[in-house]
Order: C-alpha cells, then sequence, then structure tokens
C-alpha cells in the first residue's frame, strides 16, 4: 500500500502512522449536548466501502492527512492535508 | 579546571569503508531549524536571501551549496526538513529571521553522515523505502523518510553520494545499520 503525500509525494505505508476516522477533525462545541460528544468519542462506523481516515506522516513530513479509502478494494481515491479539510461539511 | 573535549556524534565510530564505498561524518556547523510563521514565508525567504544568500527551500529540495558545506566549506546552505520547516546550516542564523520563525538550535541534536561510492544507493536502497533512482531522487533533492526504523534526512549529493541526518542517540545504530548494508552490498559485487 502507498500513500501519496501532497508534500512528499507518493510513499510507502510504513512511513505513516494510522489514527482512525478522520470523524476526529469535526469536534463538537464545548456546549454542545452530551449526544454529539458521545458520538464524537464512542461511535464509528464500520463501512464496507468508502471511509475516510485520519494518518500521520510520521516518519516523513509530520503532515496530518485524510485519506479517502475503500475498505472492500483497498483503493486509495484521495489525500488531502488535515489542515485544509478541517471544517469542510461532510 | 576541568578542560572539557568537545565529541562529535560519530567519532570512535567511523570512517568506515567497505569495498569502493565509505561512511564518514560531516561537519555541518551551526544547524537551526527554521519554522515560518503561517503568512511570513516570503518574508522570511527575503530575510534569509539578505543574510544568508540562500532562499527558503521548496518541500523536498535544498538552497545553498550543500555538497560543499558537507565537504567542509565554510558557507550555509538550507534542508528542507519536514511541513513548513528546514533547517539551517552553517551560519549562526541572523536575528532578523526570528520576526519570520520559529528557529530552534540543533547543532547537538543530529548526527550527520555522508556515505560516498559506488554501490551507495544498494546502500541505501536496503534500508530505505524511498524511490532513489535518478530520475525520482536527483541530486539537491532531499526527503525525510525512514532509515531501517530510524526518522532520516536524506539529501542526495552525488550519483552515488548521499548525506544522512539522524537523531544523535541513534548514531551507533545508524552506523551499525549502514555498514551491515555496505557489506552485504559489497558481498554480492555491488561496491
Amino acid at each position: 500500500m502507498r500513500i501519496t503525500c501532497p508534500i512528499c509525494g507518493e510513499r510507502d505505508r510504513r512511513e505513516f502512522y494510522y489514527v482512525g476516522d478522520a470523524v476526529a477533525l469535526e469536534r463538537p462545541d464545548a456546549d454542545a449536548p452530551p449526544e454529539a460528544w458521545h458520538g464524537y468519542i464512542h461511535l464509528r462506523d464500520n463501512p464496507c466501502g468508502v471511509t475516510r481516515d485520519l494518518w500521520y506522516h510520521e516518519q516523513g513530513c509530520a503532515a496530518w492527512l485524510v485519506v479517502t479509502r475503500n475498505t472492500a478494494t483497498h483503493e486509495v481515491l484521495g489525500v488531502a492535508l488535515a489542515s485544509d479539510e478541517k471544517g469542510e461539511a461532510r | 579546571m576541568v578542560e572539557l573535549a568537545p565529541k562529535s556524534p560519530l567519532a570512535g565510530l567511523v570512517p568506515v569503508t567497505v569495498g569502493r564505498m565509505t561512511l564518514t561524518e560531516v561537519d555541518l556547523g551551526r544547524l537551526t531549524s527554521v519554522a515560518p510563521y503561517r503568512g511570513r514565508d516570503e518574508g522570511l525567504s527575503e530575510a534569509l536571501k539578505a543574510a544568508h544568500g540562500i532562499a527558503a527551500p521548496e518541500p523536498g529540495r535544498v538552497t545553498g551549496r550543500v555538497a560543499a558545506r558537507a565537504s567542509g566549506r565554510d558557507e550555509a546552505c538550507a534542508i528542507w526538513f519536514g511541513q513548513r520547516m528546514f533547517l539551517l546550516a552553517g551560519a549562526d542564523p541572523d536575528p532578523a529571521l526570528a520576526q519570520y520563525a520559529a528557529l530552534s538550535d540543533q547543532s547537538d541534536g543530529w548526527a550527520c553522515a555522508r556515505i560516498q561510492g559506488r554501490g551507495a544507493t544498494q546502500v541505501l536502497a536496503r534500508l530505505t523505502p524511498i524511490d532513489l533512482r535518478p530520475a525520482a531522487f536527483r541530486r539537491g533533492h532531499t526527503a525525510r523518510t525512514e532509515l531501517q526504523h530510524m526518522a532520516a534526512s536524506i539529501t542526495r549529493l552525488g550519483e552515488d553520494d548521499y548525506l544522512i541526518l539522524v537523531f544523535r542517540a541513534l548514531a551507533g545504530t545508524l552506523v551499525q545499520d549502514v555498514r551491515q548494508a555496505m557489506q552485504g552490498v559489497a558481498a554480492r559485487g555491488g561496491g
């Protein structure tokens, strides 16, 4: 598996650290209802198909990335800097 | 009074010579990480040119003559060092840079090595996952990547000539791993 870092170019998977669902970029407001925080912290989908994950280019440029990939075909559909994606409406 | 003698990170560990390949220590002079503040990139590059005669490097690139610096010439160069960061080598950073970027002295933090000689590319190919083919990784290209399991900065200085930086604490591991790869390449007639 190879991931194309927007800064470094195509790199081997071993340079990256998998962090989890990109939902982490959508932190609720401090005064959001408990249900919103419960969903943010505990609830994750387990899709067979397209998913958005956070990855960290730990052994490279140290950028946080949002990788869109397909869990059924293992196809990597897109990579973007998390700093560019943050706040983007889903 | 106690007289303290400075000890370089690779002292006593190099040079290592295997076949035609050599691993040596490089003195890059003072090392400063330069991380531009948001929106100050252009000002930083201008200030850098005015003070040190080099521009800020683009991702994966160097500015100035890194090979000359690595050969002991007293001149400044800059090596891209990660997202929104580069390493200024061989110069005391001009105080004017501080208004554009966060500056951190890293001089004692890095072990700086150079591997040269026919077979050096094959040695690195055993240790790092990056594409080292000349079309993809040219002279003056640099990468933050992994070398065995170490976080490293690798810069191409020539066809079979590379600058390698790892954390100083990993100096012994660096020399051990590179020596083993050099011996492997030489044993297969590559060095």
